[in-house]
């Protein structure tokens, strides 16, 4: 779990730059508070160069906060971060040179079109007016949005203002890119279409930093993920290492008529108690030949249940684990006498 | 660092503050360039009002500004002032704007990009300026349609008027860049704006202070308005200017610098 070692997954690179050795991203002991609450309460984070980083967690763990302080946005109170091989304190216009950055609310132009949208972002690098045309008319293409350059922006649907947004994040060719929360609000197709856009990204040698509230994207993306709850990590590695951290999967027996959810209660001692959904869990590794046993023990203890399903860990349960759900340990305990 | 760093210099040197400017400039009158809507309403007020004070109280009005005089009297003494209420009308379109703009994720990302700091602002208050001039073209248009002559207004004079003008624009638009950045959304930057189209009513712009009561007086004479409007009409009509020419530039930096510090310190702080 050292977060320096480097995972199968990781990409290496033609040309050699002290930057490739170097983490993308090294941050150490970040704070930062509003007012007296603290939303990051000393976070280390190491991104290698080239990887998919993934900050994990759920609704007001302090996500954004942390992509606004690493992508210069607001100033941490305390801590040491390193962006690019550049002090985020002392030098961040050398930081702001190396990153592209797409936050979680939409930062496109919606009174201009989508071209002038391309082209401003063209005139802001620097770029040479037609270098800046072709790399506008380039990443319209590659983003399917050549048909909509020429509307205003504020017309757009919300899948193509986020396929804007990432297009204009992407002249001037950052090396190190953050998203927050990018899937956020998108359709299934929209959703897998950005991972598709976010892993051509990794194969160019781009080390992304990605925040998402869901698992399955940090599962399918990231090489290592780290999961923020409370302001602190409450665990980091890669989703497999993760996955080994908590206990195995369960069976799920869910009841409709509640006599029958108490008597099965009473019956299965050693199952978890979910008393608003009327359901049980027992341990399992999800084998057939552990189903049957399972299965067999039902019917000798007489119990019916109206849907049986297995569940094998997955991010969920970690997530869960870690983030402190407590409801079913908390349940088991206050068990009522009858 | 070739290949890492896309943009030419981290450090903002002087040609890339200058160009950032102008790009931001560039988007600004993009947006006035399509939606004129805004632009437009803010310009009608002081063509209303002129309309209105020459047609309707016009011949009441001429009154008051000595005896004998008679509505054309009462145009020439009235359009300075509303050249300069043109200025508060039209600079509260930057306050919108500034503030819409700040509420939007784009200056978010301006704000991570490798661009000068101050191109944001600057791009707005440039704008401001031009919109501003291109307004007053408008308002004299029609003051000279219904009458308006410059009596003895030499080149010297014309030169300094229109430089008092872009100085007076300048110091109300970064008032206004600053009411945009104190205000949580486009509706209160509106409301904090309104006094720069206020002020000029409880001015000289329409009658002359010392025709107003003892205890309104004061508030007419100790306001950026009325040194302005009086230098003015001195410069195109030929009347007493005094002390009013220095008072006028003196609210002016004073205001530009305000302004400037205000909008800035506003604009470095975190964003939420």
């Amino acid at each position: 779990m050292t977060p320096t070692t480097p995972h199968p997954r990781s990409r290496s690179h033609s040309h050699s730059h002290p930057l490739d050795i170097a983490p993308a991203i090294a941050a150490k002991g970040l704070r930062k508070s509003y007012g007296d609450k603290p939303v990051l309460d000393g976070i280390d984070l190491t991104v290698p160069t080239g990887t998919v980083f993934s900050l994990l967690g759920p609704n007001g763990a302090g996500k954004t906060t942390a992509v606004k302080i690493l992508s210069t946005l607001i100033t941490a109170d305390s801590g040491e971060v390193r962006v690019g091989g550049h002090d985020l304190a002392t030098n961040p216009q050398a930081v702001r040179a190396v990153i592209g950055v797409t936050g979680q609310f939409s930062a496109v132009d919606g009174l201009i079109t989508g071209e002038e949208n391309m082209l401003l972002m063209a005139d802001l690098h620097h770029l040479p007016k037609k270098e800046g045309r072709r790399t506008a008319v380039e990443l319209l293409e590659r983003f399917d949005l050549t048909e909509a350059a020429r509307k205003p922006a504020s017309t757009y649907s919300g899948g193509m203002k986020r396929r804007l947004d990432i297009a204009m994040t992407l002249v001037g060719s950052p090396r190190i890119i953050f998203l927050d929360e990018p899937t956020t609000g998108l359709d299934p197709r929209s959703r897998h279409n950005m991972w598709q856009i976010i892993r051509e990204l990794v194969t160019d040698g781009v080390t992304v930093f990605l925040t998402t509230q869901y698992l399955e994207e940090a599962d399918q993306l990231a090489d290592r993920i780290a999961v923020l709850n409370n302001g602190r990590i409450a665990a980091e590695g890669s989703a497999e290492e993760l996955k080994r951290l908590i206990p195995g999967g369960h069976v799920r027996l869910r009841f409709t008529d509640p006599h029958a959810y108490r008597s099965a209660a009473a019956a299965l001692r050693e199952a978890a108690r979910d008393d608003e959904a009327l359901a049980l869990q027992i341990p399992s590794d999800g084998s057939q030949r552990e189903l049957r046993s399972i299965l067999d023990w039902l019917d000798s203890a007489g119990v019916e249940a109206d849907e049986l399903t297995v569940h094998t860990p997955d991010l969920d349960d970690v997530f869960f684990a870690l983030t402190g759900d407590t409801t079913l340990t908390t349940d088991q305990t206050k068990e009522t006498v009858r | 660092m070739s290949i890492l760093a896309p943009s030419p210099s981290p450090s903002p040197s002087l040609s890339l503050a200058v160009r950032d400017s102008k790009t931001m400039l560039g988007r600004n009158l993009r947006h006035v360039r399509r939606y004129p809507s805004m632009t437009l309403n803010l310009l009608l007020t002081p063509i209303m009002l002129l309309l209105l004070f020459v047609y309707v109280f016009g011949g009441a009005m001429s009154a008051g500004i000595g005896a004998g005089a008679d509505r054309s009297d009462y145009i020439a003494y009235v359009v300075p002032g509303l050249l300069l209420m043109t200025v508060g009308s039209t600079v509260i379109g930057a306050a919108i704007s500034v503030s819409m703009d700040m509420n939007e994720g784009l200056i978010a990302r301006f704000r991570t990009m490798a661009v000068y700091r101050g191109s944001v602002l600057i791009g707005h208050v440039a704008g401001s300026v031009l919109q501003v001039l291109a307004s007053l073209v408008l308002v004299s248009a029609v003051a000279v349609a219904i009458g308006f002559r410059s009596t003895d207004a030499t080149a010297l004079e014309w030169l300094a008027a229109v430089g008092l003008i872009t100085l007076f624009a300048l110091a109300l638009t970064w008032i206004a860049v600053g009411m945009g950045m104190a205000s949580p959304n486009p509706e209160a930057a509106s409301n904090m704006a309104t006094p720069l189209i206020l002020l000029p009513l409880v001015s000289s712009a329409f009658i002359p202070a010392d025709t107003m009561p003892g205890w309104f007086r004061p508030i007419a004479e100790y306001q950026p308005f009325t040194p302005a409007i009086e230098t003015l009409r001195g410069l195109l009509l030929g009347t007493e200017i005094g002390h009013n020419g220095w008072i006028a530039v003196a609210w002016c930096v004073g205001l530009t610098v305000l302004g400037y510090r205000w909008s800035t310190a506003r604009f470095n702080r975190d964003p939420k």
